[in-house]
C-alpha cells in the first residue's frame, strides 16, 4: 500500500530552536541599527559613491531576489513538470522563495537614499522603467506564491495546484528576466547592455535558489529529527550540479561574445587579468570555488554521497554566487564609461580610471540582516503552519527509486 | 427598428471639433514671434529645444571658469562647502573639466562635461517613479519630491553626469533646491532659461564669457536663426557617445 506523507509543524521547543530565533533576531536587528545609522547619516558613512552607487547591500539584495525565484524551482518541478518526488518538497520551497525576497527586497528599501519615500515608489510609475515593471512583478510574485502555498496546503484546494503553479513558474521566469534586465538594458556601461543578463540571471537563480533550499531542508529536516532519503538528496544535489554547470556555460558564453568584440576588450581585459581585487574574485573566488570545487564535490562518487559534502557544496555555491554577483554589480561599475574612444581621459570626477570601493562595515550588516529575515521568517513560519513533511524517506518519498534500501539512511545523517 | 440619425448634430460636433483644432494649431503655424520669456504660469513647449555648444578649441588650458560659475550659481562643490562630511568621490559634481590625450599623437586638449540633455535620456527611461524627467523644451531635470534615491539613473547615464548627495546640506540656494538621499544634476541653469527664454546666458557659458574665452554657445536648436542652430549649420558639431543615437542637446566642436 501507498504511504502517504503529513505535514507537520515543527514542535522544537527547546534551546536549539529558541536559540536560532534569537541569533537570526540579533542578526536582523544588528541590521535595522546599521540602516538606522547610515540612513540617520546619509550614504557618506558607507563606501559607496558617486562612482560606485550600488554597493555591498545590492550585491546581498540581488543575489537574495535572485535566489528567491529559484527556491520556487523544486515547487515547479512537482506542480508544473509532475515529478512526484518534488512533490513533497513544495511547500518549503514556496515558503523559501517568499521570504528571500522579502529579505532582498527588505535590503533594497533600506537602502535607498529615501526609504521614507516608498510609498512613492509604489504610487509613481514609469512604465518603461524595467525597475517599476520589477516592482510590480516582486509584489506579484509574492501574492501568487501565496496563492500556490494555499492550493498545496489545503487539501481541499489540491486540484488547483499544478495550474496556480503553473502561472506562479511562468511569472518567476519573468521576474528573473526583469531582475537580470536591470543590468541588460544599461546601454552606458561596457559589462552590461547584453541581452545574454536575462537568462544568465535565470540560471543563477536555479542555481543560488537550489543551494539555499537544499541547506535549509538538510538543515530543517535533521533539527527536527524527520527522515531525508539519501535516493531524494541525490536528485536534488545532482540537479544542482546541472545549474552550476548551466551558470558556468552563460558566464563562458558572456565572455567570449566579449572577447570577440574589440570594444569590448578593454573591460575583459580588466575582469579576466589586470583589474586586481575583481580579477581574484572572479577567478578564484566565482569560479574556483563557487562553481569547480562545489561541481567536483557533488558529482565525486565518494564526497557525492556525504551530507557534509553536499552541505559544503551548497555553501560554496551560495559564496561563489554572491561573489560573481560582487564582479557583476561592482565589477560592472568599478570598469570606467568609454566616452572618447582611443584617448586618455582624466578628470576631478575620476573619469578614466578604475573606481574605488571599500564597503563599510554597516552596509555588510545590512546585508547580512536581510539574510537574517528570510531565514527567521522561515523558522517561524514552519513552526506555525505545515510546510514540512513528516518524513522525507526514500520508501515513502522516492518509492521509484530504490529507496528501499535507503529507509533507514536518514537516522543515519 | 432603425433610429433617426440627426445628421446635423454631427456636423455640428464635426465643425467645433475642427475649429477647436484649429484654433490649437493656429498660433504656432501662423504667429512668427520673436523669442521671448514666456509667462511663469504657461507650461514648457516642444517648440524650443534648448542646447549648447561648446567649442573646445576656445577652451583655455587649466582654465576651470565654467565649473566655478555652475558652483556659485548652484551652489554645490567646494567653493561653497555644501557637503562638508563626504569623501571626495562622494561629492556632487555637475560640470567637470575632463582633460584629453590622444594616445598615439599625445594631442592634448579639454573640454567641460556636464548633463547632455538628451533627447532619449536613458536616465528618464530607467527611473521607476518619473522622478528623472525631461521638459518639453528639452531640459532633463531630477523631480526631487519623488526622486526615492535608487541610483538607477546614475547606473544609466552614459556621461556620467550625475550626483548623488550623501549627507544633510544646509544653507542651499532658492534657484537649485538639493536633499539628502536624492540625484541632481545640471538643470541648464533652468532657472534662467524660464526667466529669460532665448536670451538666457547659463551660469557657465556667463562665467567662460567673463574669462574672455566665449566657448559656449546656448540656444534654441529648433529655431534655425538661433546662433547656436547657425553655428551648427556652418561648422557641425560633435556629439559624445554618438552611437548611442541619444540626440544631445550638448554639441562640441573641436573633439
Amino acid at each position: 500500500m501507498k504511504k502517504t506523507i503529513h505535514f507537520r509543524e515543527v514542535t522544537n521547543n527547546g534551546t536549539g530552536y529558541w536559540g536560532l530565533i534569537g541569533i537570526l533576531g540579533l542578526i536582523v536587528a544588528i541590521g535595522l541599527g546599521a540602516t538606522y545609522y547610515m540612513e540617520h547619516h546619509g550614504h557618506y558613512v558607507t563606501g559607496m559613491n558617486n562612482q560606485i552607487v550600488w554597493g555591498i547591500p545590492h550585491v546581498f539584495a540581488v543575489f537574495l531576489i535572485v535566489a528567491a525565484s529559484g527556491a520556487l524551482n523544486v515547487a515547479s518541478i512537482g506542480s508544473v513538470f509532475g515529478k512526484a518526488p518534488y512533490k513533497p518538497l513544495a511547500p518549503l520551497s514556496g515558503l523559501l522563495a517568499v521570504t528571500l525576497l522579502i529579505g532582498g527586497l527588505a535590503i533594497l528599501v533600506l537602502d535607498l537614499g529615501r526609504p521614507d519615500r516608498l510609498i512613492v515608489a509604489m504610487t509613481y510609475y514609469n512604465f518603461k522603467s524595467i525597475f517599476a515593471w520589477n516592482i510590480i512583478l516582486y509584489n506579484g510574485f509574492i501574492a501568487i506564491v501565496a496563492v500556490y502555498l494555499w492550493m498545496l496546503m489545503d487539501p481541499s484546494k489540491k486540484q488547483y495546484s499544478s495550474t496556480v503553479g503553473f502561472f506562479a513558474f511562468l511569472w518567476r521566469l519573468i521576474l528573473t528576466t526583469g531582475t537580470g534586465s536591470i543590468f541588460g538594458f544599461i546601454v552606458a556601461r561596457q559589462a552590461y547592455d547584453a541581452a545574454i543578463m536575462a537568462p544568465l540571471f535565470v540560471v543563477m537563480s536555479f542555481s543560488f535558489g537550489l543551494a539555499i533550499y537544499l541547506l535549509v531542508l538538510m538543515a530543517g529536516m535533521k533539527w527536527t529529527g524527520r527522515p531525508l532519503g539519501d535516493a531524494l538528496l541525490r536528485r536534488l544535489k545532482n540537479l544542482l550540479g546541472v545549474f552550476v554547470g548551466g551558470v558556468l556555460y552563460f558566464v563562458l558564453a558572456y565572455h567570449l561574445t566579449n572577447l570577440y568584440a574589440t570594444e569590448h576588450h578593454g573591460y575583459e581585459h580588466f575582469l579576466l587579468l589586470g583589474g586586481g581585487i575583481y580579477t581574484q574574485l572572479f577567478w578564484i573566488g566565482q569560479i574556483l570555488i563557487g562553481s569547480l570545487i562545489p561541481l567536483a564535490m557533488l558529482y565525486h562518487p565518494g564526497l557525492g554521497r556525504s551530507r557534509t559534502a553536499i552541505g559544503w557544496a551548497c555553501a560554496l555555491v551560495i559564496l561563489g554566487g554572491l561573489t560573481q554577483m560582487y564582479t557583476i554589480i561592482i565589477g560592472g561599475q568599478a570598469y570606467p564609461l568609454v566616452l572618447f574612444p582611443g584617448m586618455e581621459v582624466s578628470s576631478s570626477f575620476y573619469d578614466g580610471v578604475v573606481a574605488e570601493y571599500s564597503p563599510a562595515l554597516p552596509e555588510f550588516l545590512l546585508g547580512i540582516g536581510g539574510f537574517g529575515i528570510a531565514l527567521i521568517a522561515v523558522a517561524l513560519a514552519v513552526k506555525v503552519l505545515p510546510f514540512m513533511p513528516q518524513t522525507l524517506e526514500d520508501a515513502v518519498a522516492d518509492p521509484h527509486h530504490g529507496g528501499a534500501t535507503d529507509a533507514a539512511a536518514g537516522k543515519a545523517a | 427598428m432603425s433610429e433617426h440619425v440627426d445628421t446635423s448634430r454631427r456636423r455640428f460636433i464635426g465643425g467645433t471639433a475642427g475649429a477647436a483644432a484649429g484654433m490649437s494649431i493656429a498660433p504656432g503655424v501662423f504667429l512668427n514671434q520673436v523669442a521671448q520669456a514666456k509667462p511663469a504660469d504657461q507650461p514648457v513647449t516642444s517648440e524650443n529645444r534648448w542646447g549648447m555648444l561648446i567649442d573646445t578649441n576656445k577652451c583655455g588650458d587649466g582654465c576651470d571658469a565654467c565649473v566655478r560659475g555652475c558652483m556659485e550659481e548652484n551652489g554645490w562643490g567646494d567653493i561653497n562647502d555644501s557637503e562638508p562630511h563626504s569623501a571626495p568621490e562622494q561629492k556632487a559634481q555637475w560640470i567637470r573639466i575632463v582633460e584629453l590625450r590622444d594616445t598615439r599623437t599625445g594631442y592634448a586638449h579639454q573640454l567641460p562635461l556636464m548633463c547632455q540633455h538628451c533627447k532619449h535620456p536613458p536616465c528618464v527611461d530607467v527611473c521607476p517613479t518619473g522622478a528623472s524627467m525631461k521638459r518639453a523644451d528639452g531640459i532633463v531635470l531630477v523631480d526631487k519630491h519623488i526622486c526615492i534615491g535608487c541610483r538607477y539613473c546614475m547606473m544609466a547615464c552614459p556621461y556620467k553626469a550625475r550626483s548623488f548627495i550623501h549627507e544633510d546640506l544646509q544653507d542651499q540656494l532658492v534657484v537649485a533646491p538639493r536633499g539628502k538621499g536624492t540625484v541632481e544634476s545640471c538643470t541648464l541653469c533652468v532657472h534662467r532659461v524660464d526667466r529669460d527664454g532665448a536670451d538666457a546666458v547659463p551660469a557657465c557659458a556667463e562665467a567662460c564669457a567673463a574669462e574672455g574665452h566665449d566657448a559656449f554657445v546656448f540656444g534654441d536648436l529648433n529655431d534655425p536663426n538661433s546662433e547656436i542652430s547657425r553655428q551648427l549649420a556652418l561648422h557641425g558639431g560633435t556629439e559624445i557617445r554618438a552611437d548611442l543615437g541619444l540626440d544631445l542637446g550638448v554639441r562640441y566642436r573641436g573633439i
